[in-house]
């Protein structure tokens, strides 16, 4: 079976969208005529300054959001609302506070209507591949910043979604537990093959992880240019960056990236929106 | 930690301070009206205050009149809870409501409710249900804010999460937004069973023939400072000892929040 075929394709044509600022009577463009098509099964990451309109695109493949303008389909149909078949690792862990690591990775089971003896052992599976069997009664207050991270990812992946977007959902451990955690992902990810959209503004993280780099402009955000990493596979996130290849494409990503990343600062030290 | 060899020499030391500065008041006051510096008739006299509750104790009036206030209490704070949960979720939930009764919520809970006694006494009898009424009227508008506040404010991350884990308006409210305002509501419940108690006693106060409200209120009209006293004394061991069942309620809902350092 080649990509094109899996099912988990996403397509953007030509998205705008546009969030009206009240105080100011006027319109804020976040993302303007983004195209870009991802395979099912793939691993594509975009990349861009702050505030160039990175996680308004998860929110609107999510289908949280309508889109201003444009059209966004999976495998074909055009989003409409909340898609049931699809997954979000958000920047800061949602667990739900009130329920314990057991409950939180079961709640998307609950949702669906799986029943209790059905959902138990999936639940008890994922557990064990986020390595926190024993941690199943712990509150997420009494569990560090990465194992919550992995709980996170546990109570997307229990539900198999075929899609799963992730917004900068590492961006707060710190350098070891995210290299982990990145390899933890890219393993789960080679086992299951889901499509995943993966928002990040590292850029080595970018390259470790995907098959294809989009790097945006800074805000309105549109699409600047898209990368293949045709790195070998299986990857160690800490060992691909001693890669030939990898400082090759770092650089040539880099020019492109670093006037965005530069627009993007002044801006915001001017206090403009962006 | 709460367990450190420091903090316990610390909060014993607190503790000796404070028994220590309620024996030398005690002991101050017992002197002062025992040597005629003050007269005891105006403010009573620790050993006649305590002989007076034993008294009552012991012959059982208290316990009538107290029931007669925790009754109202208890009957007007529930109802004003779940009142103004209900209503503070309907606000949240349809913001159109919210919108057309704004003003309204504010300009009633503007209003002195204490004053309004009077007119309850009026319209619902000298009985249990115009205590009820007063005790509804103060509850409700602290619940109701709590409440409305409380799911305005639950985190939009989570609401996102749970609509893209799959979860419908049902299982919205009931693990997201019901769990999420517990905390406001539970915290505004300790505020408000002072009130619910400070409207029994008013109304009753004010016209009645039963209740602590009424023992206040007749000792008062016989000049009779010890059984003004003694009367505030036992409502604040009352509140007291329904703040402390409040605070373990609250812990038991509360769970899964980190302890308070």
């Amino acid at each position: 079976m080649t990509r094109a075929d899996r099912t988990g394709r996403i397509a953007l044509e030509r998205v705008t969208q546009r969030f009206p600022l009240p105080r100011e009577d006027r319109e804020f463009t976040a993302v303007q005529d983004v195209s870009f098509d991802v395979d099912g099964g793939e691993f594509v990451s975009i990349v861009g300054p702050s505030g160039c309109g990175k996680s308004t695109l998860l929110g609107l493949i999510a289908g949280l959001v309508p889109v201003t303008a444009g059209r966004i389909t999976l495998d074909g149909r055009p989003v409409d609302g909340v898609n049931p078949r699809l997954g979000f690792v958000f920047q800061r862990d949602a667990l739900f506070p009130w329920k314990t690591v057991a409950q939180n990775v079961g709640l998307p089971l609950l949702f669906r209507g799986v029943d209790g003896a059905a959902a138990r052992p999936r639940v008890a599976d994922w557990i064990a591949r986020i390595g926190l069997t024993g941690f199943e009664r712990y509150h997420p207050h009494q569990l560090s910043g990465g194992m919550r991270k992995r709980v996170a990812l546990a109570m997307t992946m229990v539900y198999e979604p075929e899609i799963v977007l992730m917004d900068e959902p590492f961006g707060a451990l710190d350098v070891q537990t995210r290299n982990l955690m990145e390899n933890d992902l890219l393993e789960i990810w080679a086992q299951l093959r889901r499509t995943v959209v993966f928002v990040t503004h590292d850029l080595e993280e970018a390259i470790a992880l995907s098959d294809r780099i989009v790097v945006m402009t800074a805000s309105p955000g549109r699409v600047k240019a898209v990368y293949a990493i045709n790195l070998p596979r299986p990857r160690s996130v800490t060992e691909i960056r001693f890669h030939p290849d990898f400082g090759r494409l770092y650089e040539t990503i880099w020019k492109d990236l670093k006037d965005e990343v530069r627009i993007g600062y002044e801006r915001s030290r001017q206090g403009r929106a962006g | 930690m709460a367990t450190s060899g420091v903090d316990k020499v610390a909060r014993a030391e607190i503790r000796l301070w404070r028994a220590g500065l309620l024996a030398a008041f005690l002991l101050l006051w017992e002197a002062a009206t025992r040597r005629a510096w003050v007269d005891p008739f105006f403010v009573s006299q620790p050993t006649v205050l305590a002989a007076q509750i034993v008294d009552w104790v012991r012959s059982g009036f208290i316990f009538r009149h107290l029931f007669v206030t925790m009754e109202e209490t208890i009957i007007g704070f529930v109802l004003g809870t779940l009142l103004g949960v209900a209503v503070g979720f309907a606000f949240a939930h349809w913001p159109t409501l919210a919108h057309v009764f704004d003003p309204l919520m504010v300009a009633l809970n503007a209003m002195p409710r204490v004053v309004l006694a009077p007119l309850f006494i009026l319209w619902f009898g000298l009985g249990l249900l115009s205590k009820v009424v007063m005790v509804i009227s103060l509850v409700f508008f602290v619940v109701f804010f709590s409440t409305y506040t409380g799911i305005r404010e639950v985190d939009r991350d989570l609401v996102n999460n749970a609509r893209i884990l799959g979860a419908n308006r049902r299982h919205l409210i009931s693990h997201v937004l019901l769990p999420s305002a517990l905390t406001w509501i539970f915290s505004s419940l300790r505020t408000s069973v002072g009130f619910a108690l400070i409207g029994a006693v008013v109304g009753e106060y004010l016209g009645s023939h039963e209740g602590m409200g009424y023992v206040i209120s007749y000792a008062e009209s016989m000049f009779n400072a010890t059984g003004v006293l003694a009367g505030l004394l036992v409502l604040m061991a009352a509140v007291i000892a329904i703040d402390v069942g409040l605070k373990r309620l609250d812990a038991r809902f509360s769970y899964w929040k980190p302890v308070p350092k």
